[in-house]
């Protein structure tokens, strides 16, 4: 049988049978990878600690039909910082669930992986208020479907964009105007995530603008899934 | 049962009628065996054809024992363990103390803890963990219950006693949160490795948090 070696994040696991689970990863050569993990809920396990949803890994998987079998598994990182912090576990699980949904088997996704790992590396050193907006936004740009925000989504004009509409694809002008309302500092932000400059995006202090843009781009990226994402509307932290 | 339909082989429905192969009601019998989790249509098959052969007595007491279980098993009104009468055996146990509650995802981690016999107190089960991705919150699971059975009795100690996964810790962290006003002695149980297990082997995760949980050895 072949075996394959790649990096991973695991998205999510699912029981299987007795002691094994399903679990699935995104990795940069072979996309979505969802491998069974022989044992994995025994106390004993190899596995246990290393295959728990949002791990970055290096891996080797015997490559099957339709499922892999994970054979041997390193951890690179835990990102303990989000694991040990209910505050940022919300904006986490997000992030692995709209992969999840984007990724698909076997097409490799390396742009989206370095995405994920950026992102849960940058939450896991410190919070940044932009950050859960920027990754959805710059995934919505890595699948093509970024919105428009140098000018009006519409009809083209540069004039002062004052709505955002996930259903034409970006920032409007007045007279064109749908969807949600936005404020220039909000406008702005998108521009400075999509445009090269996520570092000073991601320094921004917490604001109006940064709770739109997530309010924004979750919008954007449900639009384009066409379905919601359930980690986006529940808090955890039971506020 | 939980759904797994992203396995087309495994998945549990009855043949069409037109495989049916067997007589009627052994068929229908092999079909609900194959509804059960672990059982593939051939292991329906050989339990079935089993059944046929052993002594009616013994067929009708497995039939018997289903419908019983089905009749007089609910939840405990405190704790949601599996119960008989209105409280399960734990609860209705006065040699046990009725002080320190340990809270766990399901009615099978009671056993597990149970068998341990190093715990003498009562429980409370949650029914599952935080998983935000598959649309579990704190409204899904029953946390109210636990805050009002809080309140209500002398309670000095809560064992956060959810699986050591990132749901589970999610789980700990969550009600570790929402205790604190409450000034309720919150523990969690302690995570490192197994017994009879090997170092060479153990993931970076658990003996991090094995030698953080370190204790004096007295000589």
């Amino acid at each position: 049988m072949a075996t394959f070696k790649d990096e991973g994040v695991v998205l999510r696991t699912m029981k299987l049978g007795e002691a094994d689970r399903i679990v699935t990863f995104v990795t940069p050569e072979h996309g979505k990878v969802r491998a069974v993990a022989k044992g994995i809920r025994k106390a004993r396990s190899k596995f246990a600690g290393r295959l728990e949803p949002m791990t970055h890994v290096s891996m080797m998987c015997w490559k099957g039909r339709e499922l892999d079998v994970v054979t041997q598994v390193e951890v690179i990182d835990h990102f303990r910082g989000i694991r040990e912090d209910l505050d940022r576990m919300p904006a986490a699980f997000t992030m692995l669930e709209a992969v999840d949904h984007i990724v698909v088997e076997r097409q490799p996704a390396d742009g989206v992986f370095r995405a994920l790992t950026g992102g849960l590396r940058t939450l896991s050193e410190g919070t940044g208020p932009a950050l859960l907006g920027a990754f959805l936004l710059r995934l919505l740009a890595l699948e093509g479907v970024g919105p428009v925000v140098d000018s009006c989504a519409s009809c083209g004009a540069d004039g002062p964009l004052v709505a955002f509409d996930e259903h034409v694809g970006g920032f409007l002008c007045r007279s064109c105007r749908s969807g949600r309302p936005v404020a220039p500092d909000t406008v702005a932000l998108v521009r400075q995530i999509l445009g090269g400059q996520l570092r000073a995006a991601l320094t921004a202090p917490p604001s109006r603008a940064t709770a739109e843009v997530e309010r924004l781009a979750t919008a954007a990226i449900e639009y384009h899934l066409d379905r919601r994402l359930r980690s986006a509307h529940l808090a955890p932290d039971g506020r | 049962m939980t759904a797994r339909p992203d396995i087309p082989s495994r998945t549990k429905t009855a043949l069409p009628a037109d495989h049916a192969v067997f007589a009627g009601p052994i068929q229908a019998l092999v079909d609900e065996l194959s509804r059960l989790p672990g059982v593939g249509p051939k292991s329906a098959q050989r339990i079935a054809f089993h059944l046929l052969e052993v002594p009616k007595e013994e067929a009708v007491r497995l039939a018997a024992a289903i419908g019983e279980v089905k009749d007089r098993i609910r939840l405990c009104e405190r704790c949601f363990n599996v119960a008989e009468n209105e409280l399960c055996t734990i609860c209705a146990d006065s040699r046990r103390d009725q002080t320190v509650v340990c809270v766990v995802e399901d009615p099978r981690d009671i056993v597990a803890v149970e068998r341990t016999r190093e715990f003498h107190g009562t429980y409370h089960v949650l029914g599952g963990a935080l998983n935000p991705i598959e649309g579990i919150g704190p409204e899904q699971l029953r946390v109210r219950d636990l805050l009002e059975r809080l309140s209500d009795h002398n309670i000095v100690e809560v064992i956060l006693c959810t699986n050591p996964n990132l749901e589970g810790e999610a789980t700990a962290m969550y009600l570790a949160r929402l205790l604190a006003p409450l000034g309720i002695k919150v523990t969690r149980i302690a995570s490192g490795l197994p017994v009879g297990g090997d170092l060479e082997y153990a993931d970076e995760l658990t003996l991090g948090r094995a030698l953080l949980g370190r204790r004096e050895v007295a000589g």
